[in-house]
């Protein structure tokens, strides 16, 4: 706990770095506001215009009016559902073995995890085309999906691990030295202590694919997802529908990570946490674990 | 899938020879999600230095020739100036991390040591909450808001602050802002992160060696934050240096970047040779940016980040 005795007295002498914070929330929060306050608007056309016409409900009720934005929606669902779930499932033995084991591999393994989150969209979409195309496999649903379990994966690995490494591994050794197999083991007493962690990533990978555009752009041929349909869309005027799916991702977005972060403070509640601060920022917003396990990663040595 | 992996790497513990044995299970766990990014991230990524290297047109296919040329030819002697959207992509990403820097630390700071532990998660959260909206659409938000008929510049003209041609869309000012409003959670949460592991002893110490407020945060709480300006750093940069969107949607013809040029010469003009080319160049450049700034200001391998 920093600096309690003095916190009261600078937290009374400086406003600034509270009027500064607060400022600059306000304006992160501009573009969210005028998002939902024009999938209300009553326009003319229907293209998002600048004039207020008033108050309505219609376009949330005629939501699927616009050509192919359902579709692409529908579409970006699914490839989210299935990656997140494809991706926890490959990705959660990936992290075990990288939070578990020492082995040869590990090191590389580490590396290509890290290149995979730090290289930039552009680059990977652009090689992940041209190896679709080398290999002569027609560019579609089947390629996005096979691009967004690629970059999953690696989040889900930081993101498990994360929690791999919080946990006591005593517990899968006395479990062990009663004589469970290492299927017993993992089954009643690895899996039941990282489930809240498999759910993290899984929401983390589907917010990832849900809103890729730039890699999900190379690989899709014709397949449009959401935000293909978005980005084309931006060029020539949104139809104010996307608002409205926008608002109601928004939504759900913030009803799945209160969800979230609730079923994990239960769960932390559980077990003495001594980690507590750094535990509720990662379960609470674990939209950013892998930058709290970056800098986990290069705390210890810098300060050397 | 773990508990196949398991029960086989279990099951065949009997037949191995005993170094096998002990050594095999975190091959079989990382048998498949490793052999997956190995497949379709590493290979893909490898394959496109050498799809630079073929020669060739759209129409007749292209060939691999091991030709160098093509860099010589884009970066060079090129029509089209990509040495300029390259350096146009640094300035934009170095530009973006330094500005996020010095919005991100102060919050980070106001959330780390200026408020009670109760309120941190929510006031962290609000820094988070833009990650909600897709992302193309709050970039669009951004476009319309900032757009000539656009509520600012209505206001601005109302108040007459500003001339009638004044405007923000299309200029690398606005590129930068968006990029900064993209990345800022990025640049905050590691600062934080940082920020709330300081013991908070040491800070009452250099206090009670007379230290001046200045010279605890310019002396002790500053560097022993760097881990986590250095972690922000890497990821704004690596992704401001990158993007193609912000500078499409809120840029013009004077913002182009190496991003969309990548973007453009594959999907528009199927130039494949010369996307890989672009690619492979900007992830040199990246690499060799970044290596030095870790020997410089980091402290340790990249590759231990994760």
């Amino acid at each position: 706990m920093p600096d309690l005795a003095n916190r009261h007295e600078q937290r009374r002498r400086n406003p600034w770095l509270a009027i500064f914070y607060w400022l600059i929330i306000v304006i992160t929060f501009v573009p969210i506001i005028v998002m939902i306050l024009y999938s209300f608007n009553n326009t003319p056309t229907s293209r998002i215009t600048f004039t207020w016409y008033g108050f309505t409900t219609y376009w949330y009720r005629n939501l699927t009016q616009v050509d192919g934005l359902t579709h692409a929606f529908v579409v970006s669902l699914e490839v989210a559902v299935i990656s997140a779930v494809v991706s926890v499932l490959i990705g959660t033995p990936l992290s075990i073995a990288l939070g578990r084991y020492r082995f040869w591999a590990k090191g590389i393994i580490s590396s290509m995890v890290f290149a995979d989150i730090a290289a930039p969209a552009v680059v990977v979409g652009a090689a992940s085309l041209s190896f679709f195309l080398s290999i002569r496999l027609d560019t579609g649903l089947l390629t996005i999906l096979i691009a967004h379990i690629a970059f999953n994966i690696a989040y889900v690995v930081v993101v498990v691990r994360a929690r791999l490494s919080g946990m006591d591994s005593s517990i899968e050794d006395a479990a062990r030295d009663l004589g469970a197999n290492p299927f017993t083991t993992f089954t009643r007493v690895t899996l039941p202590l990282l489930w809240p962690a498999l759910l993290a990533a899984g929401l983390l990978a589907f917010a990832m694919s849900i809103d890729d555009y730039v890699i999900t752009s190379f690989v899709a041929g014709s397949t449009v997802t959401f935000p293909l349909f978005v980005y084309g869309a931006a060029k020539v005027g949104l139809p104010p529908q996307v608002l409205c799916f926008g608002t109601i991702i928004f939504l759900v977005g913030l009803l799945l990570a209160f969800a979230n972060g609730a079923l994990n403070r239960r769960h932390l509640a559980s077990r003495a946490s001594t980690e507590d601060s750094l535990s509720t920022l990662v379960t609470d917003t674990n939209i950013l674990t892998p930058v709290a396990a970056s800098v986990d990663a290069t705390a210890d040595p810098s300060l050397a | 899938m773990t508990t196949v992996q398991t029960r086989s790497a279990s099951s065949a513990r009997n037949k191995r020879p005993s170094w096998l044995r002990r050594h095999s299970p975190p091959y079989w766990l990382s048998l498949i999600g490793g052999g997956w990014m190995l497949a379709f991230f590493l290979i893909p990524l490898v394959s496109g230095l050498i799809v630079s290297l073929e020669t060739g047109n759209p129409l007749q296919g292209y060939n691999l020739t091991w030709s160098w040329s093509i860099y010589k030819q884009l970066f060079v002697h090129s029509q089209i100036p990509y040495t300029t959207f390259m350096l146009r992509s640094l300035y934009y990403g170095a530009a973006t991390t330094i500005l996020s820097i010095i919005v991100a630390y102060p919050m980070a700071y106001y959330i780390a040591f200026k408020v009670k532990q109760r309120w941190k998660s929510p006031l962290l959260f609000l820094v988070l909450l833009s990650f909600f909206v897709s992302f193309v659409i709050r970039t669009d938000m951004w476009s319309f808001i900032l757009s000539n008929q656009g509520i600012v510049i209505t206001a601005l003209h109302k108040m007459h602050l500003v001339s009638k041609n004044f405007h923000i869309l299309g200029t690398s000012d606005a590129v930068i802002g968006g990029d900064v409003y993209n990345n800022l959670a990025f640049m905050v949460l590691p600062i934080y992160v940082a920020l709330e592991r300081i013991d908070g002893r040491i800070l009452e110490a250099a206090r009670d060696l007379y230290s001046s407020g200045r010279q605890v945060f310019l002396r002790v709480v500053l560097p022993l934050s760097r881990a986590g300006i250095f972690a922000g750093v890497l990821l704004v940069f690596i992704t401001t240096v990158g993007d193609p969107v912000v500078s499409s949607l809120l840029g013009g013809v004077g913002t182009y970047t190496i991003g969309q040029a990548i973007q453009d010469s594959y999907l528009t003009n199927q130039q494949f040779n010369v996307a890989a080319a672009l690619s492979t160049a900007l992830m040199v450049v990246l690499g060799i940016i970044m290596f030095i700034y870790a020997k410089v200001f980091g402290t340790q391998n990249i590759e231990n980040l994760v």
